[in-house]
Protein backbone atom coordinates (compact mmCIF):
# COMPACT_ATOMS: atom_id res chain seq x y z
CA UNK A 1 0.00 0.00 0.00
CA UNK A 2 3.02 2.43 0.85
CA UNK A 3 5.70 2.33 -1.05
CA UNK A 4 9.27 4.20 -0.03
CA UNK A 5 12.02 3.77 -2.88
CA UNK A 6 15.69 4.56 -2.46
CA UNK A 7 14.09 7.66 -0.91
CA UNK A 8 16.55 10.78 0.12
CA UNK A 9 15.41 14.34 1.29
CA UNK A 10 18.12 16.82 2.26
CA UNK A 11 17.16 20.37 3.10
CA UNK A 12 18.96 23.60 1.38
CA UNK A 13 21.53 24.18 4.53
CA UNK A 14 23.08 20.55 3.79
CA UNK A 15 20.89 18.49 6.63
CA UNK A 16 19.92 15.17 5.10
CA UNK A 17 16.80 14.12 6.81
CA UNK A 18 16.32 11.47 5.00
CA UNK A 19 19.43 8.85 3.18
CA UNK A 20 18.39 5.86 1.06
CA UNK A 21 14.97 5.01 2.64
CA UNK A 22 13.16 1.62 1.43
CA UNK A 23 10.37 0.12 3.26
CA UNK A 24 6.91 -0.97 2.21
CA UNK A 25 3.63 -0.85 4.38
CA UNK A 26 0.63 -3.51 3.49
CA UNK A 27 -2.79 -3.14 3.66
CA UNK A 28 -3.99 -3.65 7.18
CA UNK A 29 -0.86 -3.67 9.10
CA UNK A 30 -0.20 -1.57 11.95
CA UNK A 31 3.95 -0.06 11.97
CA UNK A 32 5.58 1.93 14.53
CA UNK A 33 8.40 3.72 13.29
CA UNK A 34 10.53 4.63 16.33
CA UNK A 35 13.87 6.87 16.76
CA UNK A 36 15.51 9.73 18.29
CA UNK A 37 14.14 13.59 17.56
CA UNK A 38 15.80 13.99 14.15
CA UNK A 39 15.97 10.54 13.15
CA UNK A 40 13.84 11.45 9.96
CA UNK A 41 10.33 10.24 11.40
CA UNK A 42 8.84 13.40 10.69
CA UNK A 43 10.04 13.95 7.32
CA UNK A 44 8.71 10.59 6.30
CA UNK A 45 5.25 11.37 7.28
CA UNK A 46 5.27 14.49 5.76
CA UNK A 47 6.58 12.96 2.86
CA UNK A 48 4.01 10.06 2.56
CA UNK A 49 1.02 13.84 3.30
CA UNK A 50 2.22 15.38 -0.02
CA UNK A 51 3.68 17.97 2.16
CA UNK A 52 6.82 18.03 1.21
CA UNK A 53 9.04 16.66 -1.64
CA UNK A 54 11.95 13.89 -1.92
CA UNK A 55 15.43 15.02 -3.20
CA UNK A 56 15.49 11.35 -4.42
CA UNK A 57 13.63 8.46 -4.78
CA UNK A 58 9.66 8.01 -4.97
CA UNK A 59 7.35 7.71 -2.72
CA UNK A 60 3.70 6.14 -3.92
CA UNK A 61 0.24 5.33 -1.91
CA UNK A 62 -1.59 2.63 -3.85
CA UNK A 63 0.95 2.77 -6.65
CA UNK A 64 0.38 6.40 -7.28
CA UNK A 65 3.20 8.33 -7.24
CA UNK A 66 3.00 11.12 -4.68
CA UNK A 67 5.29 13.49 -5.79
CA UNK A 68 3.24 13.66 -9.24
CA UNK A 69 -0.07 14.38 -8.05
CA UNK A 70 -0.89 17.51 -9.07
CA UNK A 71 -2.00 20.61 -6.46
CA UNK A 72 -5.83 20.32 -7.85
CA UNK A 73 -5.78 16.67 -7.16
CA UNK A 74 -4.15 16.62 -3.62
CA UNK A 75 -6.53 17.21 -1.54
CA UNK A 76 -8.92 13.66 -2.88
CA UNK A 77 -5.39 12.36 -2.11
CA UNK A 78 -5.32 13.59 1.82
CA UNK A 79 -9.10 12.67 2.12
CA UNK A 80 -8.03 9.04 2.03
CA UNK A 81 -5.68 9.53 5.07
CA UNK A 82 -6.56 10.22 8.46
CA UNK A 83 -3.81 12.32 10.32
CA UNK A 84 -3.14 12.89 14.07
CA UNK A 85 -0.69 15.26 15.17
CA UNK A 86 1.16 15.35 18.72
CA UNK A 87 0.02 18.96 18.70
CA UNK A 88 -3.97 17.58 17.55
CA UNK A 89 -4.03 20.48 15.13
CA UNK A 90 -7.80 20.95 15.82
CA UNK A 91 -9.66 24.55 14.16
CA UNK A 92 -9.77 26.52 17.47
CA UNK A 93 -13.14 28.33 16.41
CA UNK A 94 -14.79 25.18 15.59
CA UNK A 95 -16.40 22.78 18.61
CA UNK A 96 -15.70 19.33 18.52
CA UNK A 97 -17.98 18.15 16.89
CA UNK A 98 -17.49 21.13 14.07
CA UNK A 99 -13.89 19.71 13.41
CA UNK A 100 -15.14 16.21 12.77
CA UNK A 101 -17.71 17.59 10.52
CA UNK A 102 -15.37 19.89 8.91
CA UNK A 103 -13.77 16.69 7.49
CA UNK A 104 -16.55 15.56 6.37
CA UNK A 105 -17.47 18.56 4.78
CA UNK A 106 -14.67 19.05 2.30
CA UNK A 107 -15.05 15.23 1.33
CA UNK A 108 -18.71 16.27 -0.35
CA UNK A 109 -20.93 14.52 1.99
CA UNK A 110 -24.52 15.36 2.42
CA UNK A 111 -25.67 17.07 5.57
CA UNK A 112 -27.57 14.21 6.54
CA UNK A 113 -24.83 11.62 6.91
CA UNK A 114 -22.90 14.09 8.83
CA UNK A 115 -25.66 14.45 11.17
CA UNK A 116 -25.76 11.00 11.97
CA UNK A 117 -21.55 9.99 11.33
CA UNK A 118 -20.18 12.79 13.61
CA UNK A 119 -22.16 12.01 16.83
CA UNK A 120 -21.67 8.13 16.20
CA UNK A 121 -17.77 9.15 15.69
CA UNK A 122 -16.98 10.96 18.68
CA UNK A 123 -19.26 8.31 20.99
CA UNK A 124 -16.43 6.23 19.36
CA UNK A 125 -14.17 8.15 20.83
CA UNK A 126 -16.12 8.55 24.34
CA UNK A 127 -16.81 12.47 23.75
CA UNK A 128 -20.58 12.22 23.12
CA UNK A 129 -20.90 14.51 26.17
CA UNK A 130 -18.31 17.29 24.78
CA UNK A 131 -19.87 17.33 21.57
CA UNK A 132 -20.25 21.24 21.52
CA UNK A 133 -17.29 21.85 23.25
CA UNK A 134 -14.37 24.16 22.08
CA UNK A 135 -11.17 22.96 21.31
CA UNK A 136 -9.61 25.51 24.24
CA UNK A 137 -12.43 23.82 26.91
CA UNK A 138 -11.04 20.43 26.44
CA UNK A 139 -8.17 18.41 28.14
CA UNK A 140 -4.85 17.04 26.14
CA UNK A 141 -6.39 13.67 25.81
CA UNK A 142 -9.94 14.82 24.81
CA UNK A 143 -8.29 17.13 21.88
CA UNK A 144 -6.01 13.72 21.18
CA UNK A 145 -9.49 11.92 20.75
CA UNK A 146 -11.26 14.11 19.00
CA UNK A 147 -8.46 14.09 16.42
CA UNK A 148 -8.72 10.70 16.17
CA UNK A 149 -12.38 11.14 15.60
CA UNK A 150 -11.61 13.63 12.63
CA UNK A 151 -9.12 11.26 11.20
CA UNK A 152 -11.50 8.85 11.27
CA UNK A 153 -15.03 9.27 10.08
CA UNK A 154 -14.13 9.47 6.75
CA UNK A 155 -13.20 5.27 6.91
CA UNK A 156 -9.21 6.31 5.42
CA UNK A 157 -7.50 3.36 3.93
CA UNK A 158 -4.68 4.95 6.78
CA UNK A 159 -3.94 6.41 9.50
CA UNK A 160 -1.13 8.56 10.00
CA UNK A 161 -0.80 9.07 13.18
CA UNK A 162 2.63 11.03 14.23
CA UNK A 163 3.48 11.14 18.13
CA UNK A 164 0.42 10.91 19.06
CA UNK A 165 0.95 10.55 22.48
CA UNK A 166 4.25 12.79 22.77
CA UNK A 167 1.74 15.55 25.15
CA UNK A 168 -0.06 12.93 26.65
CA UNK A 169 0.01 11.74 30.56
CA UNK A 170 0.64 7.84 30.89
CA UNK A 171 -3.17 7.39 31.11
CA UNK A 172 -4.42 8.89 28.05
CA UNK A 173 -1.70 7.66 26.20
CA UNK A 174 -3.17 3.98 26.93
CA UNK A 175 -6.36 4.87 26.03
CA UNK A 176 -5.19 6.36 22.47
CA UNK A 177 -2.83 3.30 21.43
CA UNK A 178 -5.88 1.49 22.37
CA UNK A 179 -8.34 3.32 19.82
CA UNK A 180 -5.80 3.32 17.45
CA UNK A 181 -5.16 -0.95 17.67
CA UNK A 182 -9.37 -1.07 17.17
CA UNK A 183 -9.10 0.92 14.31
CA UNK A 184 -5.94 -1.17 13.11
CA UNK A 185 -8.05 -4.53 13.87
CA UNK A 186 -11.33 -2.76 12.08
CA UNK A 187 -8.77 -2.98 9.26
CA UNK A 188 -7.04 0.38 8.39
CA UNK A 189 -3.68 0.40 8.25
CA UNK A 190 -1.80 2.81 10.61
CA UNK A 191 1.16 4.11 10.77
CA UNK A 192 2.39 5.58 14.16
CA UNK A 193 5.22 7.46 14.71
CA UNK A 194 6.57 7.80 18.50
CA UNK A 195 9.57 7.47 20.72
CA UNK A 196 7.54 6.04 23.45
CA UNK A 197 8.93 2.36 24.34
CA UNK A 198 6.08 1.25 26.33
CA UNK A 199 3.88 2.27 23.38
CA UNK A 200 5.53 0.25 20.90
CA UNK A 201 6.00 -2.93 23.39
CA UNK A 202 2.49 -2.74 24.29
CA UNK A 203 1.49 -3.28 21.32
CA UNK A 204 3.63 -6.09 19.80
CA UNK A 205 3.57 -4.66 16.20
CA UNK A 206 5.93 -4.34 13.37
CA UNK A 207 8.59 -1.92 14.40
CA UNK A 208 10.92 0.16 12.12
CA UNK A 209 13.73 1.86 13.91
CA UNK A 210 15.39 4.65 12.42
CA UNK A 211 18.84 6.58 12.92
CA UNK A 212 20.01 9.49 11.30
CA UNK A 213 18.11 9.36 8.18
CA UNK A 214 18.21 5.73 7.96
CA UNK A 215 16.11 2.84 8.72
CA UNK A 216 18.19 0.64 11.12
CA UNK A 217 16.24 -2.15 11.91
CA UNK A 218 12.98 -3.52 10.88
CA UNK A 219 11.15 -5.76 13.26
CA UNK A 220 8.00 -7.78 12.84
CA UNK A 221 6.62 -8.11 16.29
CA UNK A 222 9.53 -5.88 17.59
CA UNK A 223 10.24 -4.12 20.45
CA UNK A 224 11.63 -0.83 21.06
CA UNK A 225 15.78 -1.37 20.07
CA UNK A 226 17.05 2.37 20.68
CA UNK B 1 -23.84 19.46 -4.60
CA UNK B 2 -22.70 23.07 -5.26
CA UNK B 3 -25.25 24.72 -3.85
CA UNK B 4 -24.62 22.84 -0.43
CA UNK B 5 -20.71 23.49 -0.85
CA UNK B 6 -21.90 27.71 -0.72
CA UNK B 7 -24.38 27.04 1.96
CA UNK B 8 -21.45 25.75 3.77
CA UNK B 9 -19.22 28.33 2.78
CA UNK B 10 -21.29 31.10 3.23
CA UNK B 11 -22.50 29.87 6.92
CA UNK B 12 -18.44 29.29 7.78
CA UNK B 13 -17.47 32.82 6.79
CA UNK B 14 -20.76 34.21 9.26
CA UNK B 15 -19.29 31.92 12.03
CA UNK B 16 -16.19 32.82 11.95
CA UNK B 17 -16.94 36.59 11.80
CA UNK B 18 -18.80 36.08 14.73
CA UNK B 19 -16.45 33.53 16.40
CA UNK B 20 -13.42 36.38 15.85
CA UNK B 21 -15.15 38.81 17.37
CA UNK B 22 -12.48 40.89 18.16
CA UNK B 23 -10.27 40.39 14.76
CA UNK B 24 -13.13 40.96 13.09
CA UNK B 25 -14.05 44.26 15.04
CA UNK B 26 -10.54 45.83 14.50
CA UNK B 27 -10.81 44.58 10.93
CA UNK B 28 -14.00 46.23 10.38
CA UNK B 29 -12.90 49.46 12.38
CA UNK B 30 -9.81 49.96 9.80
CA UNK B 31 -12.13 49.30 6.97
CA UNK B 32 -14.67 52.54 8.33
CA UNK B 33 -11.59 54.41 7.93
CA UNK B 34 -11.05 53.27 4.68
CA UNK B 35 -14.05 54.03 3.18
CA UNK B 36 -14.67 56.67 4.92
CA UNK B 37 -11.69 58.42 3.38
CA UNK B 38 -12.63 57.24 -0.08
CA UNK B 39 -16.61 58.34 0.64
CA UNK B 40 -15.50 61.79 1.92
CA UNK B 41 -12.62 62.47 -0.95
CA UNK B 42 -15.72 61.62 -3.26
CA UNK B 43 -18.53 63.75 -1.36
CA UNK B 44 -16.05 67.12 -1.23
CA UNK B 45 -14.72 66.26 -4.92
CA UNK B 46 -18.27 66.42 -6.21
CA UNK B 47 -19.43 68.79 -4.03
CA UNK B 48 -16.37 71.20 -5.01
CA UNK B 49 -17.46 70.32 -8.99
CA UNK B 50 -20.79 72.01 -8.18
CA UNK B 51 -19.61 74.37 -6.13
CA UNK B 52 -17.41 75.13 -9.12
CA UNK B 53 -20.10 74.72 -11.42
CA UNK B 54 -22.20 77.59 -9.93
CA UNK B 55 -19.22 79.86 -9.79
CA UNK B 56 -18.46 79.14 -13.62
CA UNK B 57 -21.95 79.95 -14.20
CA UNK B 58 -21.47 83.41 -12.47
CA UNK B 59 -18.89 84.27 -15.43
CA UNK B 60 -20.67 85.88 -18.37
CA UNK B 61 -19.97 88.28 -20.23
CA UNK B 62 -22.29 91.93 -20.96
CA UNK B 63 -22.91 93.47 -24.20
CA UNK B 64 -24.42 96.64 -23.83
CA UNK B 65 -26.20 97.79 -26.65
CA UNK B 66 -26.28 101.68 -27.99
CA UNK B 67 -29.81 103.48 -26.80
CA UNK B 68 -30.23 104.31 -30.98
CA UNK B 69 -30.46 99.97 -31.85
CA UNK B 70 -33.79 99.06 -32.68
CA UNK B 71 -34.99 95.70 -31.30
CA UNK B 72 -34.42 93.88 -34.50
CA UNK B 73 -30.88 94.50 -35.06
CA UNK B 74 -30.22 93.76 -31.22
CA UNK B 75 -32.23 90.11 -32.15
CA UNK B 76 -29.59 89.92 -35.29
CA UNK B 77 -26.98 90.24 -32.92
CA UNK B 78 -27.95 87.90 -30.53
CA UNK B 79 -28.45 85.12 -33.44
CA UNK B 80 -25.68 85.64 -34.91
CA UNK B 81 -24.19 85.60 -31.32
CA UNK B 82 -26.04 82.12 -30.83
CA UNK B 83 -24.43 80.51 -34.20
CA UNK B 84 -21.06 80.58 -32.59
CA UNK B 85 -20.24 77.15 -30.87
CA UNK B 86 -18.73 78.75 -28.26
CA UNK B 87 -21.86 80.47 -26.62
CA UNK B 88 -24.59 78.50 -24.46
CA UNK B 89 -26.58 80.80 -24.06
CA UNK B 90 -27.48 84.37 -25.00
CA UNK B 91 -30.16 86.33 -22.78
CA UNK B 92 -31.03 89.71 -23.71
CA UNK B 93 -32.45 92.08 -21.32
CA UNK B 94 -34.43 95.45 -22.40
CA UNK B 95 -33.87 98.75 -21.07
CA UNK B 96 -37.07 98.79 -19.92
CA UNK B 97 -36.42 94.97 -17.72
CA UNK B 98 -32.81 96.33 -16.67
CA UNK B 99 -34.73 99.32 -15.24
CA UNK B 100 -37.51 96.96 -13.49
CA UNK B 101 -34.13 95.39 -11.93
CA UNK B 102 -32.12 97.95 -11.13
CA UNK B 103 -34.96 99.82 -9.04
CA UNK B 104 -35.83 96.54 -7.38
CA UNK B 105 -32.04 95.87 -6.51
CA UNK B 106 -32.00 99.27 -4.66
CA UNK B 107 -35.10 99.86 -3.37
CA UNK B 108 -33.74 100.35 0.16
CA UNK B 109 -31.39 102.96 -1.51
CA UNK B 110 -33.48 106.44 -1.67
CA UNK B 111 -30.50 108.57 -3.04
CA UNK B 112 -30.00 106.22 -6.15
CA UNK B 113 -33.58 106.06 -6.29
CA UNK B 114 -33.96 109.88 -5.84
CA UNK B 115 -30.88 110.35 -8.35
CA UNK B 116 -32.57 107.90 -11.18
CA UNK B 117 -36.07 109.35 -10.70
CA UNK B 118 -34.86 113.22 -11.18
CA UNK B 119 -32.90 111.83 -14.49
CA UNK B 120 -36.38 111.13 -15.84
CA UNK B 121 -35.47 109.03 -18.39
CA UNK B 122 -34.07 105.76 -18.44
CA UNK B 123 -30.26 105.88 -17.89
CA UNK B 124 -29.62 102.50 -18.28
CA UNK B 125 -28.50 100.70 -21.96
CA UNK B 126 -30.08 97.41 -23.23
CA UNK B 127 -27.67 94.00 -22.63
CA UNK B 128 -27.18 90.75 -24.11
CA UNK B 129 -25.09 88.72 -21.44
CA UNK B 130 -23.67 85.94 -23.47
CA UNK B 131 -22.35 82.87 -21.44
CA UNK B 132 -19.47 80.43 -22.60
CA UNK B 133 -19.31 76.66 -22.40
CA UNK B 134 -16.28 76.84 -20.94
CA UNK B 135 -14.68 80.00 -19.00
CA UNK B 136 -11.62 78.97 -21.39
CA UNK B 137 -14.07 80.52 -24.38
CA UNK B 138 -14.44 83.63 -23.27
CA UNK B 139 -11.68 85.18 -25.04
CA UNK B 140 -12.66 83.62 -28.36
CA UNK B 141 -16.03 85.45 -27.67
CA UNK B 142 -14.61 88.64 -26.60
CA UNK B 143 -12.43 88.88 -30.55
CA UNK B 144 -15.81 87.62 -32.33
CA UNK B 145 -17.27 91.12 -30.51
CA UNK B 146 -14.13 92.92 -30.89
CA UNK B 147 -14.00 92.46 -34.49
CA UNK B 148 -11.05 90.80 -34.57
CA UNK B 149 -12.80 87.56 -36.13
CA UNK B 150 -13.73 86.37 -39.02
CA UNK B 151 -17.47 85.85 -38.62
CA UNK B 152 -17.93 89.35 -37.03
CA UNK B 153 -18.53 91.21 -40.16
CA UNK B 154 -19.29 95.15 -39.39
CA UNK B 155 -22.83 96.00 -39.61
CA UNK B 156 -24.47 93.76 -36.35
CA UNK B 157 -21.45 95.33 -34.38
CA UNK B 158 -22.12 98.85 -34.89
CA UNK B 159 -24.89 98.70 -31.90
CA UNK B 160 -22.19 97.74 -29.48
CA UNK B 161 -21.16 100.32 -26.78
CA UNK B 162 -19.01 98.24 -24.84
CA UNK B 163 -18.45 94.97 -23.86
CA UNK B 164 -16.96 94.02 -20.19
CA UNK B 165 -14.64 91.63 -20.98
CA UNK B 166 -11.46 93.29 -20.89
CA UNK B 167 -12.86 94.78 -17.38
CA UNK B 168 -13.10 91.21 -16.43
CA UNK B 169 -10.87 89.57 -17.95
CA UNK B 170 -7.79 89.23 -15.21
CA UNK B 171 -11.03 88.02 -13.20
CA UNK B 172 -12.25 85.30 -15.99
CA UNK B 173 -8.94 83.70 -16.41
CA UNK B 174 -7.85 82.94 -12.86
CA UNK B 175 -11.08 81.75 -12.34
CA UNK B 176 -10.98 79.27 -15.17
CA UNK B 177 -7.45 78.41 -14.19
CA UNK B 178 -8.51 77.70 -10.35
CA UNK B 179 -11.07 75.73 -11.44
CA UNK B 180 -9.05 73.21 -14.01
CA UNK B 181 -6.50 73.21 -11.06
CA UNK B 182 -8.82 72.26 -8.82
CA UNK B 183 -10.57 69.63 -11.28
CA UNK B 184 -7.10 68.12 -11.19
CA UNK B 185 -6.27 68.13 -7.73
CA UNK B 186 -9.21 66.38 -7.12
CA UNK B 187 -8.55 63.55 -9.14
CA UNK B 188 -5.25 63.42 -7.95
CA UNK B 189 -6.42 63.06 -4.08
CA UNK B 190 -9.29 60.67 -5.03
CA UNK B 191 -6.54 58.17 -6.42
CA UNK B 192 -4.26 58.47 -3.70
CA UNK B 193 -6.54 58.41 -1.12
CA UNK B 194 -8.40 55.17 -2.79
CA UNK B 195 -5.08 54.08 -3.64
CA UNK B 196 -4.14 54.47 0.75
CA UNK B 197 -7.31 52.44 1.68
CA UNK B 198 -6.74 49.60 -0.45
CA UNK B 199 -3.09 49.84 1.44
CA UNK B 200 -4.40 50.01 4.45
CA UNK B 201 -7.31 47.29 4.27
CA UNK B 202 -5.32 45.16 2.59
CA UNK B 203 -2.84 44.72 5.57
CA UNK B 204 -5.36 44.08 8.08
CA UNK B 205 -7.21 41.44 6.30
CA UNK B 206 -2.86 39.98 5.61
CA UNK B 207 -2.80 40.49 9.05
CA UNK B 208 -6.15 38.73 10.23
CA UNK B 209 -5.30 36.13 7.79
CA UNK B 210 -1.61 35.63 8.86
CA UNK B 211 -3.74 35.01 12.51
CA UNK B 212 -5.24 31.75 11.02
CA UNK B 213 -2.26 30.50 9.01
CA UNK B 214 -1.71 27.57 10.79
CA UNK B 215 -5.90 26.79 10.55
CA UNK B 216 -5.16 26.55 7.06
CA UNK B 217 -2.68 24.31 7.56
CA UNK B 218 -4.33 21.81 9.33
CA UNK B 219 -7.35 22.67 6.41
CA UNK B 220 -5.28 21.33 3.86
CA UNK B 221 -4.20 18.11 5.41
CA UNK B 222 -7.82 17.17 6.07
CA UNK B 223 -7.86 17.66 2.41
CA UNK B 224 -9.54 20.90 1.93
CA UNK B 225 -9.71 21.68 -1.31
CA UNK B 226 -8.14 25.53 -1.77
CA UNK B 227 -11.52 26.97 -3.00
CA UNK B 228 -13.38 25.50 0.23
CA UNK B 229 -10.43 26.92 2.35
CA UNK B 230 -10.96 30.33 0.78
CA UNK B 231 -14.23 30.94 0.08
CA UNK B 232 -15.01 31.53 4.04
CA UNK B 233 -12.59 33.91 4.12
CA UNK B 234 -13.66 35.96 1.25
CA UNK B 235 -17.32 35.67 3.01
CA UNK B 236 -15.56 37.60 6.27
CA UNK B 237 -13.98 39.73 3.99
CA UNK B 238 -17.19 40.68 2.20
CA UNK B 239 -18.66 41.20 5.95
CA UNK B 240 -16.09 43.48 6.65
CA UNK B 241 -16.79 45.45 3.89
CA UNK B 242 -20.54 45.33 4.39
CA UNK B 243 -20.53 46.04 7.82
CA UNK B 244 -18.22 48.84 7.77
CA UNK B 245 -19.91 50.71 4.64
CA UNK B 246 -23.16 50.38 6.66
CA UNK B 247 -21.35 52.21 10.09
CA UNK B 248 -19.73 54.54 7.31
CA UNK B 249 -22.71 56.10 5.69
CA UNK B 250 -24.34 56.22 9.59
CA UNK B 251 -21.86 57.87 10.33
CA UNK B 252 -21.58 60.10 8.00
CA UNK B 253 -25.15 61.58 8.50
CA UNK B 254 -24.27 63.56 11.51
CA UNK B 255 -20.82 64.27 10.52
CA UNK B 256 -22.11 66.27 7.43
CA UNK B 257 -25.05 67.71 9.74
CA UNK B 258 -22.35 69.14 11.85
CA UNK B 259 -19.89 70.54 8.92
CA UNK B 260 -23.53 72.06 7.40
CA UNK B 261 -23.43 74.57 11.03
CA UNK B 262 -20.61 74.75 11.89
CA UNK B 263 -19.32 76.39 8.30
CA UNK B 264 -22.79 77.95 8.52
CA UNK B 265 -20.64 81.26 9.08
CA UNK B 266 -19.32 80.95 5.34
CA UNK B 267 -21.08 82.12 2.60
CA UNK B 268 -24.07 79.89 2.47
CA UNK B 269 -22.34 77.02 4.26
CA UNK B 270 -20.70 74.11 3.22
CA UNK B 271 -23.70 71.85 2.28
CA UNK B 272 -22.84 68.56 2.16
CA UNK B 273 -25.47 67.16 4.48
CA UNK B 274 -27.95 68.08 1.24
CA UNK B 275 -25.41 66.70 -1.02
CA UNK B 276 -25.19 63.38 0.59
CA UNK B 277 -29.02 63.29 0.98
CA UNK B 278 -29.78 64.33 -2.52
CA UNK B 279 -27.03 61.67 -3.70
CA UNK B 280 -27.19 59.05 -1.24
CA UNK B 281 -28.62 56.04 -3.43
CA UNK B 282 -24.90 56.82 -5.67
CA UNK B 283 -23.34 56.78 -2.61
CA UNK B 284 -24.87 54.32 -0.91
CA UNK B 285 -23.93 51.98 -3.83
CA UNK B 286 -20.28 53.43 -4.54
CA UNK B 287 -19.57 52.78 -0.72
CA UNK B 288 -21.58 49.28 -0.69
CA UNK B 289 -19.77 48.06 -3.81
CA UNK B 290 -16.11 49.58 -2.33
CA UNK B 291 -16.56 47.90 0.75
CA UNK B 292 -17.26 44.43 -0.81
CA UNK B 293 -14.87 44.65 -3.26
CA UNK B 294 -12.02 45.70 -1.28
CA UNK B 295 -12.99 42.92 1.63
CA UNK B 296 -13.60 40.26 -1.08
CA UNK B 297 -10.29 41.16 -3.25
CA UNK B 298 -7.63 41.56 0.25
CA UNK B 299 -8.83 38.29 1.90
CA UNK B 300 -8.48 36.28 -1.96
CA UNK B 301 -5.13 37.60 -2.49
CA UNK B 302 -3.94 37.47 1.53
CA UNK B 303 -5.42 33.23 1.44
CA UNK B 304 -3.25 32.99 -1.32
CA UNK B 305 -0.06 33.15 -0.30
CA UNK B 306 -0.82 30.08 2.33
CA UNK B 307 -2.08 28.27 -0.58
CA UNK B 308 0.47 28.52 -3.16
CA UNK B 309 2.04 25.32 -2.38
CA UNK B 310 0.30 21.53 -2.87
Amino acid sequence: MIYFDNVSKSYSDGTTALNGVTLSVKQGEFVSIVGHSGAGKTTLVKLLLGEDSATDGSVSFDSVDIQKVKAHDMPKLRRRIGIIFQDFRLLPNKTAYENVAFAMEVAGKTDEEIASDVPHVLELVDLSQKMWNFPRQLSGGELQRVAIARAIVNHPDLIIADEPTGNLDPVNTYEIVQILKKINDMGTTVVLTTHNKGVVEALGKRVITMDHGKIIRDDSTGKYAL
Amino acid sequence: MLWTTLKRIIKAGFVSFWRNGSVSLSAVFVMIVALFMVASTLLITAFLGTALKDLQDKIDINIYVDAKASEASIMDLKKRLETLSEVKKVEYISREQALIAFRARHENDHRIIQALDEIGDNPLPATLTVKAREPSQYEGIANFLSNKSELSSGAALSIVSKVNYNDNKVAIERLSKLITGVKKLGSIITAVMIGISILITFNTIRLAIFIARDEIGVMRLVGGSKEYIRGPFVVEGILYGLVAAFLTLLLFYPITYWLKNTTQVFYGGVDLLHYFVANFAQIFLIIVSSGIALGAISSYLAVRKYLTSK
